[in-house]
Order: C-alpha cells, then structure tokens, then sequence
C-alpha cells in the first residue's frame, strides 16, 4: 500500500469514528437553537447554525453516520443480488444465463438516475425520517447489481473452467454445495472489489438524490439533505462555511478512490 | 457486420418489449390508477358514472392493458401527462431536442478533453505529468452531478459544459489506461528503437490500433451524460426532458416518467448499437484490452 492510500484509509478512519461517536461529540442534530438563527461559526457551533437554529456541526456528523453507514450496507445488498444472480447465471448456462444476461443488459442500458427516479416515484414521498433513508438506500442496493453481476459471472465462467471444480464434480458434489461451498468463497476477491466499488457510487447517488429531494426526509441530516442549505448560494458568499458538507463529501470520495486505486501505472 | 447489427436491433425490441412491459405494470401498479374524479362529480347521471367505471376496468386486466399500451406506442400515442395536462409525446417532441442538444455538447466536450489530457499523459509519461490531470478527473469523479451543476450556475456558466464535467473523467481513465496498454505492446517498442520520434509513435502506432476503442467510449458516454443531465437540467433549470423527468418523479407522473425511461433507454441502446458497429467496422485484430 503506498503512502497515499494508508493516509486515505486513515482520514477515513477518523471520519468513520467521528460520526459513531457523534452523539459524544455534538449532542443533537434536530435541536433548535431559537436564539442563535443563521449564527456564524463559534466555539458552541463550530460551523454555525442553519436558518432553524439547528447545529451545523451536529447534523454534518450525523449525516455522515447516514451515509457512512448505509452506503456499505446497500454495496452489501447490491453485491448480494450480483454475486447471487452473475454466479448462477455463468454456473447453470443455457437459457438461465440467457435471461439473467438479458436482465444485466436492461438494467446497464437504462441510465442510473433515471431508474432511481422512476423506481423512487413509485414509492411513497411523504414516509418518516427513518423510513425514507431505509427507502433510499434499499433502492440504491436493488438496482445497483448489474455492473458487478457482468463482472461476478465472468469471474465465476473464468472459475468453472479450474483444476479444483472439475475435481469437486467428479467427486460427486451436489450442485448446490458446490455453488456455496467451492464456488462463492473463491469469488471474494471480486466480490470484495466490487462491495468497494460501489460505495462511493452509492455515496454520490444518495447526493444527487438528496439535493434533487428525493432523498432522506428532514429533520434527518444525510449529505444529500446537508446539500440542500446549497441552493442558497448568495448566502454562500457571506457564509463560506456552509461549504462544509460538500467538501467532507468530496474528500470522503476522493479518499475511497485513493485506497481503492490499483491502476495509473505510468511506464516512463 | 449484417450479423451484429440484427442481433443488436433484436437486443433493441426486446429491451423496448420488456421496458415496455415494466412501464405498463409499473403505471398499472403505480397509486391513483384507474381512479378518475369525474366519479365524485354528482351532475352525471348513474349511467355515465357506471359508463366511466367500465371504461376504467377495462385496463384491470394488466395483460389488456400492456396490449392497449404497446398499441398506443405502435401509434405514436405514449399516453396522457397529468401533471401538465398534455399528452405525453407533446412533452418528448418539445423538450427531448433541448436535452439532445446539451449532450452533444456535453459529450463532444468530456470526449475532447479527456482525450487531450490522456494523449498528454501518455506523451510525457512522468509522474508530474500524471498528477495534474489525474487529480482533476479525480475530484470531477468525487463530486456529485448535482453539485457540479451548483458551481456552473454560480459561476452563470451554460449547463451542458457541466455534462462534460461529469463525462471527462471516465473517458479520461479509460482512454490513458488504453494508450497506456498500446504503448507497451512490442510494435511500439520496436518503432522507438528503429529511432521514430514520440508524436509519430503516438499518433501512428498507439492511436490508432486504440482508435476504435477510444470511438467506443463515445457511445457509452451517452449513458453517462444521460444520468448526469437530471440533475444538472433541474439546478440549472434547463427545460429538457431530465428536468421532465423529475418533475414527473415529484408528481408521480407515472405515465409520463415511464415513458422517459424506456425513450432514454433506447436512445443509450441505440448510442452503444452504432458504437459496436463502429468497431467492427475497424478492423477488430488491431484493437487493445485496456489494462
């Protein structure tokens, strides 16, 4: 791991902890200062209050418990459904793969935004705090298989072809054990990947969401939700630090780019 | 080349059949459907409610009405926007040309610059060389569309320019990783060593075997730019057909959001159908795996 990456993965980790320990740190996201409206930055609000009198620090590091959290947990479903449905598409061939290929061509051919959308409008808009994060991200975690289910089953049509699967079939191995126990545990290395890939994906379509209103529901903060105080953005010139949210956000991405990147080797 | 382009224009109508299908379940599922006010409206008679309630259940039937449906689209007829109150392809006809405008330039911008910074990359292949555009396709990548489209419209910049933010970097990575690719393969070494100067190699012998691939790229930043142009259109209040779309997610619109869906989605089907028929134009043994 180059110097770089171990300094990305180590801000992450600070980030990470900060927002677990948020409630430690600043005590609520939803309380509302009435005598400090629009306040600027102080030592009681290091990032100012919001026009409700709400603590901007406070909701920054709750958000980033939203999406720190649920971004892993809906890659986690998302690489679920691909490992499930790209395994069994190159592992039982035919016409299962025929229809499961068709699926990931239809999913691929339809632009990400526009599928959250229309998949968002079917649900209710008007649901609770809590209800709507759970909404957003179990959207984000069903529809974003089809870029690693291609990857798994071409993995898993690579896999098929080795020493020890031919073997373990030889050996008389029912099917399904030989999916779950011979198949899927030499696939983690792609699986792993692609769980990593996809965070930051999800990080960013929660945004989009999010400042598009679509996303998690006020009063609960999320960076999406934090991106909205944006729009505003003659109020921007007189209070820069409202820029705190897309900045974290920025650097949070950049920061998985980094420890992810395993290319840009440039032979001189 | 007969071959690929039938079995892309049958991966068209079946995408189209099953988007299709998807839409009408989804409009026939969606809330509200089959409920018409003029129900609650006393002046009609007890025949002409029981009149409008037959007319309503006739679409009950979610295979009848996939019928009905495919049928209207045979005919030009996507149904009625009850959010605008016009028929649906009224609404494609008048903003579908402002939306194809942004993404041409949009695109033809992300691919212009991308393809500058990785020629310049893979031409001086240093590290500082490396950095400036990498750690600019980087943040591009780490910032959401939405936010690109904030700092355009700050900045009272046009909004396509802001889809050509969102398409660079990919097309940057991409195409360095593939130049990079080319120009590690023996034809190029052995071009140094007889003595040709770095242009005539870059041009002559890493891009154009990477030529159709780099061609490629342009039909999958249809997709892309596609996506990108939602939220961009919305902050930058562009009327075209993103904006649409998320008006129509707002107002759940089905009708009209379903019908947007599986037009953008043939239109990206189409993009990658002419981008493949591209590259088996040129001759495929000459093409690279990016690494």
């Amino acid at each position: 791991m180059k110097r770089t990456q171990v300094i990305a993965l180590i801000f992450l980790c600070v980030i990470a902890l900060a927002s677990l320990f948020a409630g430690f740190i600043a005590p609520s996201y939803s309380e509302q200062f009435r005598d400090f409206i629009s306040a600027p930055p102080s030592a009681r609000f290091p990032l100012g209050t919001d026009e409700l009198g709400r603590d901007r620090f406070a909701r920054l590091l709750y958000g980033t418990r939203v999406s720190l959290l649920l971004a892993p947990a809906a890659a986690l479903l998302s690489t679920f459904i691909a490992a499930l449905l790209g395994g069994l598409a190159a592992y039982l061939g035919g016409y299962w793969e025929k229809a499961i290929t068709t699926g990931i061509d239809l999913f691929l051919s339809l632009p990400w935004l526009f599928l959250l959308l229309a998949a968002r409008a079917m649900l209710p808009l008007n649901t609770s705090p809590v209800t709507s994060v759970i909404l957003t991200f179990l959207l984000l975690g069903c529809l974003g298989w089809a870029t690693p289910a291609r990857i798994i089953r071409a993995g898993t049509r690579t896999l098929l072809n080795s020493d020890f699967l031919i073997h373990a079939r030889a050996a008389g191995i029912s099917p399904a054990s030989l999916f779950w126990r011979h198949l899927m545990p030499n696939l983690r290395p792609i699986l792993l990947a692609q769980f990593w890939i996809s965070v930051p994906v999800f990080v960013l379509s929660e945004a989009n969401l999010g400042l598009l209103g679509l996303g998690v529901s006020e009063p609960l903060p999320s960076w999406g939700a934090l991106l909205r105080e944006l729009e505003n953005y003659t109020e921007i010139l007189h209070s820069p630090w409202m820029l705190a949210p897309v900045a974290l956000l920025v650097i949070v991405v950049a920061c998985l780019q980094v420890v992810l990147r395993t290319e840009d080797q440039i032979p001189c | 080349m007969l071959a690929i382009l039938l079995q892309q224009a049958r991966r068209i109508l079946l995408t189209a059949l099953i988007g299709g299908l998807l839409g009408a379940t989804l409009v026939r599922l969606g809330p509200g459907f089959g409920v018409d006010e003029r129900e609650l409206d006393n002046r009609l008679s007890a025949e002409s409610q029981e009149y409008i309630r037959s007319q309503n259940a006739r679409d009950s039937n979610i295979a009848v009405f996939y019928a009905r449906y495919l049928g209207g689209l045979l005919h030009g007829d996507l149904g009625f926007s009850r959010t605008f109150n016009r028929p649906v392809s009224e609404l494609l006809a008048e903003r579908l040309p402002v939306t194809l405008g942004s993404l041409t330039y949009g695109i033809a911008g992300g691919l212009a610059l991308g393809f500058v910074l990785a020629l310049a990359t893979v031409l001086w292949r240093s590290p500082a060389a490396n950095l400036a555009p990498s750690l600019l396709a980087g943040t591009c990548l780490a910032i959401p569309s939405a936010v690109i489209a904030l700092l355009f419209l700050w900045l009272q910049a046009p909004g396509r320019w802001a889809i050509a933010l969102v398409v660079f970097p990919h097309v940057y990575r991409y195409a360095k990783n593939l130049l990079v690719a080319t120009w590690q393969q023996p034809h190029v070494l052995a071009a140094q060593a007889k003595g040709l100067g770095s242009l005539r190699v870059l041009f002559a012998h890493v891009v154009g075997p990477a030529a159709p691939q780099l061609a490629a790229l342009a039909g999958i930043s249809v997709s892309l730019a596609f996506g990108a142009s939602i939220p961009i259109e919305v902050i930058t209040d562009t009327p075209g057909v993103g904006q649409l779309a998320w008006k129509a997610a707002i107002d759940r619109d089905l009708p009209l959001l379903v019908n947007i869906t599986v037009l953008v989605t043939l239109i990206t089907l189409a993009a990658n159908t002419l981008a493949d028929l591209a590259l088996a134009w040129w001759n495929p043994a000459n093409t690279v795996e990016p690494a």
